[in-house]
């Protein structure tokens, strides 16, 4: 019988027959953390009494979340990751690099990987097809002593999308309709596959979002097949010769499957306080947004930034909707300044702020006031979500963002196309 | 022998509620404690007692993989965490750090609030001390309650490497 991406993925990393249900201990190509979780995976790194790091240049200690950073205590745990580095001979990405699970796209991830973060969304690599997985701190601090970790080898829900997306439709709309339909728990334990016509032909950015969001499902990892976008992706990058074809065996079995017809999909919003709780965006037409956020792991690429700029250029933002852009690496910044991008963005009204996390987590950059709404293009609107319970954080596309932007309301993007 | 009384929580109670991003700073359990919580259910911290065990439905734990989460339930008493479901980061971490988890739909289903409840992990059963009812929990992988058993994954990887 053949295999899905993920058994064919775990098998070849840790030499067993992996087949769902199984449990293995699979060999890491990388291993991470960031600034909110590292500094515990460090202290408990410390308290194995190891000593040394098993691949120290494939350990990579980002510091994404807090940057710079806005208090003390913070700026305290970054000189412990950076000293920590120094020591162990760690691979540091410091302030202004760009969050960690963009860097891992563009530096790091190949198809074929085994990737372990201390950072739920670690399973946004798995659009360039490497099993990519988050963890807590002391699952990595293992990780990062021995090497490899143990996995149980998950079953697999085939995802087929066949179609084309409409106009002011994308990626983001898709993730969120099927999240809805699968709900926050639809997928524990398990792994999402996606494949279909759709899919073949989706820009590696549009993977990424995917991906991304796959744990909000509850998925341990979303994988995507390896194929001629991902090597052109990985040319883009300077990485050609670490492309390698790979796609699940024509006879795999599957959990479930579920198609989607990307052509019938509308923009699609998650509201308060749940990612499943979806609805269209022209049904919520008319509710008032303070501040949008475009940026992070989920939609803060170089293609997100040109929809909202393509659709801001030459009108204003809404004077009582502050618009808050984080591009999601340095050389998103860089190529969207080149492009004129940041420009259009900040006459629009548009404040820039540096590549990492930004508003997304609720610490800096864009903390909400009480009773206050943001439309964020991020992958989370728990309920304090961006820093305050009081809150209300509604998720949404890129191009939906910018007509929230202009209008001040939630808003159809299909209005300004 | 676990005994406590109940607090219940409803699906999808996710890390960012447990303890928010803004407190993952504090290193001590303690002061971790403090917030655990805070912004789902404001009361729980002057109600809490050492050994009180939480309930909730499913997907508990969703969302972030700071293992911050189960240190703060951990210090702020609760002995251990009955629900129809865990989100797969938050069970690993619970486990990691010797926070016990029991899955067990029925049990969730006819344990209230307030109710007094006593758990045997050895065996997996949950007594509501208030009806009377017992119920038995999935029991753990053979390799997980080896992890259980040995404390946790630190020291059960210090054993078997013979670290001291």
């Amino acid at each position: 019988m053949g295999k899905t991406l993920a058994e064919k993925i775990l098998s070849a990393r840790s030499d067993e027959e992996a087949r769902a249900g199984n449990i293995v201990v699979a060999r890491l190509d990388l291993v991470f953390v960031q600034d909110s979780t590292g500094p515990l995976t460090l202290r408990q790194f410390n308290e194995t009494g190891l000593n040394t790091i098993y691949n120290s240049a494939r350990t990579v200690l980002f510091i994404d979340h807090s940057t710079p950073s806005p208090a003390r205590e913070l700026s305290n745990d970054h000189i412990f990751l950076r000293s920590f580095a120094e020591e162990k001979g760690a691979v540091l990405s410091d302030v202004g690099e760009g969050v960690c699970h963009q860097l891992v796209a563009e530096s790091w991830a190949k198809p074929g990987d085994i990737i372990v973060g201390a950072d739920s969304h670690t399973v946004t690599a798995g659009a360039l097809g490497a099993f990519a997985t988050g963890m807590g701190s002391t699952d990595i601090a293992i990780a990062m002593a021995l090497g490899k970790t143990w996995l149980r080898v998950p079953e697999t829900i085939r995802i087929i999308v066949r179609g084309r997306f409409a106009r002011g439709v994308s990626a983001k709309d898709l993730i969120l309709h099927l999240i809805g339909q699968i709900g926050a728990d639809g997928a524990t334990y398990m792994a999402l596959e996606f494949s279909g016509e759709t899919i073949a032909t989706m820009p590696m950015s549009e993977r990424l979002t995917i991906a991304n969001m796959a744990v909000e499902s509850g998925a341990k990892v979303g994988l995507f097949p390896s194929d001629s976008i991902t090597e052109d992706y990985l040319r883009r990058q300077g990485r050609k010769e670490q492309y390698i074809p790979l796609s699940a065996d024509p006879d795999a079995s599957y959990e479930s499957t579920i198609e989607i017809d990307a052509a019938q999909l509308e923009p699609t919003v998650a509201k308060p306080h749940t990612v499943d709780n979806i609805a269209l965006a022209r049904e919520l037409a008319g509710v008032d947004i303070e501040q949008v956020f475009l940026g992070t792991c989920t939609n803060g690429r170089l293609d997100d930034i040109r929809i909202a700029a393509s659709m801001l250029q030459g009108k204003k933002r809404h004077p009582h909707t502050r618009l808050v852009v984080a591009p999601a690496s340095q050389k998103v910044l860089l190529a969207a300044l080149a492009e004129g991008y940041i420009t259009t963005l900040v006459e629009s009204g548009a404040t820039i702020v540096p590549p990492g996390c930004a508003a997304c987590l609720g610490v800096h950059q864009g903390v909400l006031g009480d009773g206050e709404s943001c439309l964020s293009t991020a992958n989370r609107n728990f309920k304090g979500r961006m820093g305050n319970p009081e809150a209300f954080v509604y998720l949404a596309s890129p191009a939906t963002a910018a007509a929230t932007a202009i209008r001040g309301k939630i808003t159809d993007p299909r209005e300004f196309l | 022998m676990l005994k406590g009384k109940v607090h219940k929580y409803g699906a999808n109670v996710d890390t960012d509620v447990i303890i928010p991003a803004r407190y993952l700073n504090l290193s001590e359990p303690a002061e971790l404690a403090e917030h655990c919580m805070e912004d789902i259910d404001a009361e729980f911290l002057s109600r809490v007692e050492p050994g009180d065990i939480m309930v909730a439905t499913t997907n508990f734990g969703c969302g972030s993989s700071r293992e911050h989460a189960p240190l703060a339930i951990k210090a702020s008493g609760i002995s251990c965490i009955i629900a129809k479901s865990f989100a797969r980061i938050f069970f690993r971490n619970a486990i990691n750090i010797g926070l016990p988890l029991l899955e067990c739909e029925e049990a969730v289903d006819n344990i209230e609030t307030g109710d007094l409840v006593e758990v045997d992990l050895a065996k997996g059963s949950i007594k509501n001390l208030n009806s009377g009812r017992v119920f038995t929990a999935k029991p753990y992988p053979d390799f997980m309650a080896e992890l259980i058993a040995a404390g946790g994954l630190i020291e059960h990887t210090k054993k078997r490497l013979g670290v001291k």
